[in-house]
């Protein structure tokens, strides 16, 4: 399968709002609504940050796809949450709906527990947007 | 089917250079990298085996300018050319918009340039597209190698392997002198971004 949804203005809008609401909100550095080709469908940061969003797009879609196939190899259709922790930042990853992936990055003053809850809000809020 | 952004104006183009495994892919990013280090904005990035083979892809993005009042986003990416990694090699061909194939101009590689094609042809069948209807550029890379005594394959033989059918523009090359990748990723560029024009109207 490959699909590109195309989203329209309002879509992107009300997109951002829930990111904003959810997440930044909450202090998360930044974060990255991706689809699994690599490209960059929404990123909102807290002003703080300058990543790279474009690289980290890209290798996020490669790492998800690595570790699907992962999955497969121990008989899991895929694993729909992913958390690379680091020493000051750490990244979260969701599946939103087949196509699209939400990436967080988020440092020590975010609890992991309380950012899952907000993710799992916002995974589901945009999951009726698209 | 390239992503575009109707709110910030912008499109994402994905281009793939696939070929056989030492075949220049990476040597061509790495020369694009350096030539236009000005526009590109980022760092390019590598993942790498040990001994300095592509693992998982270069990834190179840059800015082209408008169209449309569009802003263009180009990202172009290298898979791993090793047989072995094929799954690697689908993964990064997820969403293409146009394919550079970078053929291995020695002769002793000729059967390799021809199995790595069909492999791109399987491979994109799998994506539910037809190689015939992607835009495409051939690169008959290390044409350089003769003026070192090293037999390489005339450009009808490349034609005729691997260009019979999909009549593709080609460029002989040289990707470590950089004969050429300038002209080849310009007519990707081209061939792509025109066959997105229609949807940005």
């Amino acid at each position: 399968m490959d699909f590109t949804i195309d989203f329209t203005k309002e879509q992107i809008e009300a997109i951002e709002n829930v990111l904003e609401e959810e997440l930044i909100e909450l202090g998360v550095q930044s974060v990255i609504l991706m689809d699994l080709a690599g490209n960059v469908i929404v990123n909102l940061d807290s002003g703080d940050t300058s990543h790279d969003v474009f690289s980290l797009a890209a290798l996020a879609a490669g790492n998800y796809g690595a570790v699907s196939a992962m999955a497969n190899i121990i008989g899991e259709q895929e694993f729909s949450l992913l958390f690379h922790k680091g020493e000051e930042e750490s990244i979260h990853f969701s599946k939103v709906v087949d196509d699209l992936l939400l990436l967080t990055i988020f440092n020590k003053n975010v609890s992991l527990g309380f950012l899952r809850l907000k993710v799992a809000e916002a995974v589901k809020r945009i999951q009726l947007l698209v | 089917m390239a992503l575009i952004n109707p709110k910030k104006r912008e499109v994402q183009v994905k281009i793939v250079y696939y070929g056989p495994g030492r075949g220049g892919k990476t040597t061509n990013l790495e020369y694009i990298n350096r030539k236009f280090k000005k526009r590109i904005l980022s760092e390019m990035v590598t993942v790498k085996t040990y001994g300095d083979r592509t693992l998982f892809f270069d990834f190179l993005p840059f800015d082209m300018g408008e169209i449309k009042g569009h802003s263009i986003k180009i990202q172009l990416y290298t898979v791993p050319g090793q047989v072995k990694y094929n799954a690697t090699r689908r993964l990064v061909l997820r969403g293409v918009d146009g394919v550079v194939f970078v053929a291995d101009s020695m002769d002793l590689r000729r059967e390799m340039n021809i199995r790595s094609l069909q492999n791109l042809k399987e491979n994109l069948e799998s994506f539910n597209k037809n190689i015939l209807n992607v835009p495409i550029v051939m690169q008959y890379n290390k044409r350089d190698l003769s003026e070192e005594g090293i037999p390489i394959l005339p450009i009808e033989t490349m034609q005729k392997d691997l260009n019979h059918q999909l009549k593709a523009p080609y460029f002989p090359a040289s990707a470590v002198s950089g004969e050429n990748v300038t002209a080849t990723m310009k007519k990707i560029i081209a061939l792509t971004v025109s066959s997105l024009r229609k949807k940005l109207e």
